[in-house]
């Protein structure tokens, strides 16, 4: 299937992606006030540093930590998984396949065109905030250039991992049990619950080599300036890599799967 | 236009008793077996026929559907649509079919047609012109006018089929499966449904292969049907055909001007139905002259006609004897 032809299509799927996340008014309600767990390790934190440094954050420097990952969290959201798994169970995943663009370059419009209005209330809070703490972040233009791809970065990882996870269903007709271990790993692991520096220092190798820093603790890292450009850059690489690394799993989970499908639901 | 060669689908199923007990031992031990849905069925169709696919429920039409329209891989078996090995998903290939599943839709739930009119017209790389062209048309064909601005989900189930198929026809697609179209809608919005896919076989010369449970749209659409049971091809050719074949006898439709006892009835056949005005009575095909002939010269007649026996009935007696065989 033509990458040209899905590109010409695409700016058509992200106004039906838009068009159908305006109309979920009640779902975005719901997703605003579910993405509010960085506000609630925030309040933990301030709390716990009130009397002095945790692990170098002030209270000032886990506010700026705990905005930016709403932020990031916010700006990178995918859904994917629970799509898939539910249009694979009612059969409704087949009329996606006799369409002559991939699946998933509809699905990925889709995911991103709901972005912006699901961080239609959060976006100008949290960038106020932010503003009011903006001594805790980089003072380097080049940190915020890299910001643009490494968030974009994140958002394919989200993407991608939860297309290959979705992707099983094709064979065993439920894949959510998988992506809700996955999920658990990712919330401790990418930085979304506690700050990867907090952790003790087996754990921090362990999550530093991981994928899911680059989901969320990365482009946090980048708007906080932690570390030096050329290490900011060399991370910017491992993500792009993971990326690609996932990219590729997709394509081989996909043609597998397409050969087991059983096209269930009638 | 389509060509199937010894096609075999198996599906591999887990099976498991009921209850609690089961349910634990399935986690240790998972037998499984294979169901074959379709075992070594062969048929060509040329372009612009229009072919009925019936059977009972499970017997491998929709499996057929599938497999032809590029769904599932066929375990063994060659398959090729306008040229194309459906499996492959070829971009040219699926330019040229749509299928049309009557339980489930591809218009998006919280928005009007008109917006995935647009998302098709975007997958498929339309033209304005031709795409304009396409929704005037029909629009007047369908009678859409009223429809296209209002959210799918506030459309009834018969307005809703119309959008479907308009939506699957945008392209204008060269080969069409339709997979029990009518399921669900009343008998006006089926025969809709029914003239208007053979205004666009007609218009376009495209081929039209259709599974549907209502004889009615078989027998006004499709000249030629296809009969599967238990995955294996029992019939193919032309209705009339299989009808004869089947129920070799006839009905005679009699409208009284008096009452007539059942035993002066008797004499002409079976009796299916007896009235105060009106009796069918079967016939054989060789005794239906004399039947015709007595039943005109002893009855008070107002009225008589001989057709065929239901669609349906000869449906039933047909899988009834796949069954006993």
């Amino acid at each position: 299937m033509s990458v040209r032809a899905a590109l010409r299509a695409y700016p058509q799927f992200l106004k039906t992606g838009f068009a159908s996340a305006v109309a979920y008014r009640a779902e975005f309600l719901i997703w605003m006030f579910s993405t509010n767990m960085p506000l609630v390790m925030l309040a933990i934190w301030a709390a716990a540093a009130r009397s002095g440094p945790v692990g170098g954050y002030s209270q000032r420097g886990f506010a700026a930590y705990y905005l930016c990952a709403l932020l990031v969290r916010l700006m990178t959201g995918a859904w994917i998984v629970w799509e898939l798994t539910m249009e694979i169970r009612q059969g409704v995943f087949s009329l996606r396949l006799l369409r002559p663009i991939h699946p998933l370059w509809q699905w990925s419009a889709e995911n991103l065109a709901a972005i912006p209005m699901r961080g239609i209330v959060a976006f100008p809070v949290v960038i106020i905030l932010l503003w009011l703490a903006r001594g805790e972040l980089s003072h380097d233009w080049f940190f915020w250039l890299l910001l643009a791809p490494a968030l974009l970065g994140a958002w394919l990882l989200y993407f991608l991992v939860q297309a290959i996870i979705g992707t099983l269903a094709l064979r065993f007709e439920s894949a959510s049990s998988l992506f809700e271990a996955w999920l658990g790993f990712s919330n401790i692991l990418s930085g979304y619950l506690v700050p990867l520096d907090l952790f003790p220092s087996a754990v921090r190798v362990l999550a530093v080599a991981l994928p899911f820093r680059f989901q969320l603790s990365y482009p946090v890292e980048l708007m906080l300036g932690r570390g030096t450009r050329v290490e900011m850059l060399e991370l910017l690489a491992a993500q792009w890599a993971y990326v690609a690394f996932f990219f590729v799993v997709t394509r081989v989970a996909w043609r597998s799967g397409m050969r087991h499908y059983a096209a269930y639901g009638g | 236009m389509i060509e199937v060669s010894h096609l075999k689908k198996w599906y591999r199923v887990h099976r498991r008793q009921p209850g609690l007990a089961a349910a634990l031992r399935s986690l240790v031990r998972r037998p499984y077996e294979d169901v074959k849905a379709v075992e070594d069925v062969s048929f060509s169709i040329a372009a612009g026929e229009r072919v009925g696919f019936l059977g009972p429920n499970g017997a491998g039409k929709t499996t057929t559907l599938k497999v032809l329209a590029g769904l599932l891989f066929p375990t063994e078996g060659q398959v090729g649509v306008a040229g194309f090995r459906p499996q492959d998903r070829a971009h040219g290939f699926l330019q040229q079919i749509t299928l049309v599943m009557g339980q489930k839709q591809q218009l998006l739930w919280d928005l009007p047609p008109s917006e995935t009119f647009l998302l098709n017209r975007a997958i498929y790389d339309i033209p304005r012109a031709q795409y304009d062209a396409t929704v005037a048309e029909l629009t007047e064909l369908l009678d859409l006018g009223p429809l296209l601005g209002k959210p799918a989900r506030q459309l009834s189930l018969g307005e809703r089929m119309k959008c479907e198929l308009a939506v699957a026809l945008l392209h204008r697609p060269k080969v069409l499966f339709l997979d029990e179209p009518t399921i669900g809608l009343d008998v006006s919005m089926q025969a809709t449904v029914r003239g208007f896919v053979r205004a666009y076989n007609e218009r376009f010369g495209a081929t039209v292969l259709l599974t549907s449970h209502y004889m009615e749209d078989v027998a006004a659409l499709c000249p030629r049907v296809m009969v599967i049971d238990k995955g294996r091809l029992i019939y193919d050719g032309a209705l009339p055909e299989l009808i004869r074949r089947v129920r070799p006898d006839k009905r005679v439709i009699l409208r009284f001007s008096k009452t007539v006892e059942r035993r002066d009835l008797e004499a002409l056949g079976t009796v299916v139905e007896h009235g105060d005005a009106e009796a069918i009575v079967q016939v054989s095909q060789d005794g239906l002259q004399a039947a015709v002939a007595r039943a005109l010269a002893s009855l008070p007649l107002r009225d008589l006609t001989v057709e065929d026996p239901p669609l349906e009935e000869v449906m039933r007696d047909l899988f009834a004897q796949g069954r006993a065989a």
